[in-house]
Formats: structure tokens, C-alpha cells, sequence
């Protein structure tokens, strides 16, 4: 194992966070703020409970979710398109580093990100609305797990992306809306049944009701099925990441 | 003693259709410096991009110090250092980060005296926190280097390092090779100027179209495919080669004034003596005679056209 690579890989990503802390932190966190400055104080009051829960705390896990998700996917994608794109790649390539190692630094790095942003978001978020967390240990386990999985889904997205404007696309137009429609900004059981049934293909929907049982003890779905749909979706996306590594796809000629 | 680097049938087909490689053949000798001539587009940065695990080979292994390079990944790739053509360069981070990053790359502990001591010998001491794109295409060419000899490799791959490069650098940069090789270093350069590669090379590797044509050391190499000419400078001035001297590879040049005699240093029999005796029959006068031979440059464009 070349531990050294890993934490060179790690070191640099991290260090490139540093250095565009504005853009990289400070943006989401204040873009998200704004939603809970909005419908947390100031329509939520107006709004009725959900399930027991005051508005603006009900839609505290969907958002830093959302955040996560659409982080992690372009933390990682960039981290990774930037050198396949100036041609640095060639050092990762001609080193003795395996692609396990190479994933954990990028990946390790980006995820890192994102979990230091959705703690960031969660604390802000305190300060406009009160909430308690039941679980909290589950809290950071569906933070984590989330973290790694989209940006090992990120990962895959910078190295398939042949040109910088797809790294947008896939947060953008698929991401986000399955975010907006998978429940953050209500539980499921308002829609219409035959909306019901058809929100259950949206994959966002068990990370949203998992992370927000985490909260609050509620679920639109049953817990042990949101965990294991994010363990699924974690191998799918290493599954991605082996097929890449082993096919040399758009990485090697 | 097993070569450092072997070579063994390797072809390469990129996804295009394009035959970059056809059957290379090469040994490499430990501590030896390399030089691999060829026209553009001949197969020189794949054949390196392969060694080094950037490129995929399509057939055919290589080995370097016994190691596969597929198999043994890793124990061949720590022995070398790669200083790629093109300017891939970081933008925004110093030049400190980044050599720092590629020691760790390469699986070896921090090493700042090392580093530094890599940072002087390379001018580049005073500007260890600069950004890179701050710096000039020169600078950035011998950061790529640093990069490159910051994990102490064994072998060296230089492709193309003095291309755009002005005269003190490449100075530096052959000073730095030179060096190298005195520790041991095993280097592989290609090059367009051939003056460089009859300067340092011990070897010389021809290829063309990807195909290795030729691998020959540097010395024997002139003297097997070297001509000599000699020019005669002519007492007076002829219009035209006299009858019974069609048979020399003979050239009237100086408006007449010269005769230039291309001749094979390792022909059985040069044809000196006769010639100048039949010049005596005609009553061909000359007062000053001087021989060369040809340079590399002229073998390889020869050696180029022959196989076009
Ligand atoms: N990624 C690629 N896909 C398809 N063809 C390629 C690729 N890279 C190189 N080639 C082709 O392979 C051949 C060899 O290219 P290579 O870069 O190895 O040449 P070279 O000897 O290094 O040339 P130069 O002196 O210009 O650097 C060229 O015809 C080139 O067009
Ligand atoms: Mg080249």
C-alpha cells in the first residue's frame, strides 16, 4: 500500500478546498441559509406541522442533503476532470499507485469536503430553527455514507465528462430535480397515491428518509430499506470505479 | 548483467486503427544514455508512454530492472521519473507543492533537503512559492524535471527536453544529465537536434513509422554509415568533368573551382589514388585538398528516406 500516495493525493485536493474557500464553502453554505431563512422563519411559521414536526425543522435534512448530494458530485468530478483535462494525469498514471489508492485520495478528498460542508450546513440551519437529533450516531453514519457514495459517483462523472460543461449536467438536470421531488420539502404521504407509488423509483427518496429518521425518528420509508438502498447504490458506484481501472475507459489509451 | 530496460515485441494499435508501434525490440543498459531519433509522428512518445504505464500496449511486454511493467507495476514504475513533452502543468499551485506531491506520489517520505538541494541544482530555489502559471515556459519546462527526479528514480525519461528551450537552460539541462549519469541514472532522451544526441548519447535508436530501423552505438554508428568527401580546390577553374570520370561519384561545385569526391570510408577500396591519377592524366591541377566526414544529421535523414 503506498500510503504516501494517498495522502499526497488527499493533501493536494484538500489543499486546492482551501485555497477556493469562498466558492467551495462559503457559497453552499450560505445558498442554503437563504432556504432556511425563507421557509424556515419566515413562511414555515405559517406552515402546519408534518408529522409532528415544525416546518422549517421537517425540511432541515432534505436540504443538506441536497447539498451533499450535488457537492460531492462536483467536488469529485472536478477533482478528477481538471487533470484529465490540463493533462496532469500523466504523473497519477505513471505512478506506482494502485486504483484503489488513486480513489481514496480523490474521493477521500472530496467526500472529506462534503462532510465538513453538511456539518456546516446542519449548524447554520441550528441557528434559524430549533431541532434535536434522536440519532445522531446514524445522523453521521447517512452523512458519510451519502458523502462517499456521490462522490464515488462524481469520480466516474469527471472521468466520462470529455469537456467541462458535462460536469454540470448531471447535478443539474438530474440531480437536483430528484432531490426537489424526493421529499425535501414534504413527506410523501401528501402526495396522491398514484404519486406515491411513482416517487418510490426516485432513488433520492430513501437518502432523504433515512437521513431525516436520523432527526427526527419519522420515515416516508422504513429505515433498514434507506440503508440498504444507499449501500446499493455505494456498490454500484465501486463497481463503476473498478470497471473504469480495469478497462482503462477514457483514463488510458 | 540483464538490461534495465527490455523491450519484447511490443506493438501498439490506438482505438483509431492507427499502428503507432510495429515489433519493437529494445534493451536498454543500465547507465547508459539513450538517445531515440525519428521524425514527428514516428512513435517515440508512445514508446516512452508505454514504458512508463500511460499508455496501454496493444502486444508484447516490457520489462524494467526484471520487473513486468503490467504485473509488476508498482517495482517498475518507482525506478522511473518522466519528463513528458508537452507542458502538463499545475496552475495554481506553487512549485513546492507540487514536487512535494509528486515525491509522495511516488511513494517516498518527505524529504525537504532533498528537495531543496533538487530546487538549486535546477535554478528554481527562488522561486519555490510561486504559482506555476506565474512562471515563464523555460521555468515551467524545469519544474516538469524537478517532478520528475524528486522520487530519486534510477531511469530518466527526458521526451523532448529542449524543445522551445533558449541556449542557457539546455546548457543546465545537459549538465544535469550528465551529472545524473555519474550517479548511475539511467537516461532515455528523444530529441529533434541531432548535434545533441551525437553530443551525449553513448546509443542511438533510429525509428521510423513505428518501427525501430536502426540501434547502434553512437561511434560505431558514423563510422559504419558515415561517408567521407573530398573537396579538391582547383588550381584553375573547369566548365565541365573531363570524359573517363564518369564513374566517381564526382560534383562540381564553386563555379567550377571544386571537386567534391563522395567516397566510403569502409570501401575496400576508396578510389583515392585513382582518381587523383587520372586527374593527373587530364592535366587537372589543384592546390589545397581537405576530407569530412558526415555528421549523425546527414545519416539520419539518409537512413529517414530510406525507409520512407
Ligand atoms: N491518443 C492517440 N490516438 C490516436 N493516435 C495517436 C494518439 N497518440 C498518438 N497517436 C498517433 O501515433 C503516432 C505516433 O505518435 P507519437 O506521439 O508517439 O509520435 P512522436 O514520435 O512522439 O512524434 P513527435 O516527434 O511529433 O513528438 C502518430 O501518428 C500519432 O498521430
Ligand atoms: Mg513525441
Amino acid at each position: 500500500m503506498n500510503i504516501y500516495a494517498i495522502r499526497a493525493i488527499y493533501l493536494f485536493e484538500m489543499a486546492r478546498t482551501w485555497r477556493t474557500l469562498m466558492q467551495s464553502i462559503a457559497s453552499p453554505v450560505i445558498s442554503t441559509s437563504l432556504y432556511f431563512v425563507v421557509f424556515g422563519s419566515a413562511i414555515g411559521s405559517r406552515m402546519v406541522e408534518i408529522d409532528g414536526i415544525s416546518y422549517g425543522a421537517f425540511i432541515v435534512p432534505g436540504l443538506i442533503m441536497l447539498s451533499l448530494l450535488t457537492e460531492s458530485i462536483s467536488n469529485a468530478s472536478f477533482g478528477i476532470h481538471m487533470p484529465k483535462f490540463t493533462g496532469t494525469i500523466y504523473e497519477v498514471l505513471s505512478a506506482p499507485v494502485s486504483p484503489f489508492e488513486i480513489v481514496t485520495g480523490f474521493v477521500g478528498a472530496a467526500a472529506s469536503k462534503s462532510i465538513i460542508l453538511g456539518i456546516l450546513i446542519l449548524a447554520t440551519a441550528r441557528v434559524f430553527v430549533p431541532f434535536e437529533i434522536a440519532h445522531p450516531w446514524w445522523m453521521l453514519a447517512f452523512l458519510v455514507l451519502t458523502a462517499l457514495t456521490f462522490s464515488l459517483f462524481g469520480f466516474i462523472i469527471g472521468i466520462w465528462a470529455d469537456g467541462f460543461d458535462k460536469l454540470q449536467v448531471i447535478p443539474a438536470m438530474i440531480i437536483t430535480p430528484l432531490t426537489f421531488l424526493g421529499g425535501s420539502f414534504y413527506s410523501i404521504n401528501m402526495l396522491p397515491p398514484v404519486w406515491q407509488q411513482i416517487t418510490l423509483f426516485n432513488p433520492v427518496v430513501y437518502l432523504i428518509s433515512g437521513f431525516r429518521w436520523s432527526f427526527y425518528g419519522v420515515a416516508d420509508v422504513s429505515v433498514g430499506l434507506s440503508l440498504f438502498m444507499t449501500l446499493m447504490f455505494l456498490l454500484i458506484c465501486l463497481f463503476g470505479v473498478w470497471w473504469i481501472f480495469k478497462t482503462g475507459y477514457r483514463l488510458k489509451h | 548483467m540483464h538490461p534495465i530496460i527490455s523491450v519484447k515485441q511490443l506493438g501498439k494499435q490506438y482505438a483509431s486503427g492507427h499502428s503507432a508501434l510495429e515489433d519493437i525490440n529494445l534493451d536498454i543498459h543500465k547507465g547508459e544514455i539513450f538517445a531515440l531519433l525519428g521524425p514527428n509522428g514516428a512513435g517515440k512518445t508512445t514508446l516512452i508512454s508505454i514504458i512508463c504505464g500511460i499508455v496501454n500496449p496493444s502486444h508484447g511486454g516490457v520489462t524494467v530492472d526484471g520487473n513486468d511493467i503490467l504485473t509488476s507495476y508498482r517495482a517498475s514504475r518507482s525506478l522511473i521519473g518522466l519528463v513528458p513533452q508537452e507542458l502538463f502543468t499545475n496552475t495554481f499551485e506553487t512549485v513546492w507543492a507540487t514536487v512535494t506531491f509528486s515525491r509522495g506520489l511516488f511513494g517516498k517520505p518527505a524529504n525537504p533537503a532533498y528537495l531543496e538541494q533538487l530546487l538549486r541544482s535546477l535554478s528554481l530555489w527562488e522561486k519555490k512559492d510561486s504559482k506555476i502559471m506565474a512562471l515563464s515556459g523555460g521555468m515551467k519546462r524545469r519544474v516538469l524535471i524537478a517532478k520528475a527526479l524528486a522520487h530519486e528514480p534510477k531511469i530518466l525519461f527526458l521526451d523532448e527536453p529542449t524543445a522551445g528551450v533558449d541556449v542557457d537552460l539546455r546548457r543546465d539541462m545537459w549538465n544535469l544529465v550528465r551529472k545524473l549519469r555519474e550517479q548511475g541514472v539511467t537516461i532515455i532522451l528523444t530529441t529533434h537536434y541531432i548535434e545533441e544526441a551525437e553530443e551525449m548519447a553513448d546509443r542511438i535508436g533510429v525509428i521510423n513509422k513505428g518501427r525501430l530501423i536502426l540501434v547502434e552505438n553512437k561511434h560505431s554508428l558514423i563510422n559504419k554509415l558515415g561517408k567521407k568527401q573530398l573537396t579538391l580546390h582547383l588550381q584553375t577553374a573547369i566548365s565541365a568533368l573531363p570524359n573517363g570520370l564518369d564513374h566517381y561519384e564526382l560534383e562540381l561545385t564553386g563555379n567550377g573551382s571544386q571537386l567534391v569526391y563522395t567516397y566510403d570510408v569502409h570501401a575496400q577500396h576508396t578510389g583515392i589514388a585513382e582518381l587523383l591519377k587520372t586527374l593527373n592524366d587530364h592535366q587537372i591541377d589543384f592546390k589545397d585538398l581537405q576530407s569530412s566526414q558526415s555528421s549523425l544529421e546527414d545519416i539520419f535523414v539518409n537512413l529517414v528516406r530510406e525507409h520512407a
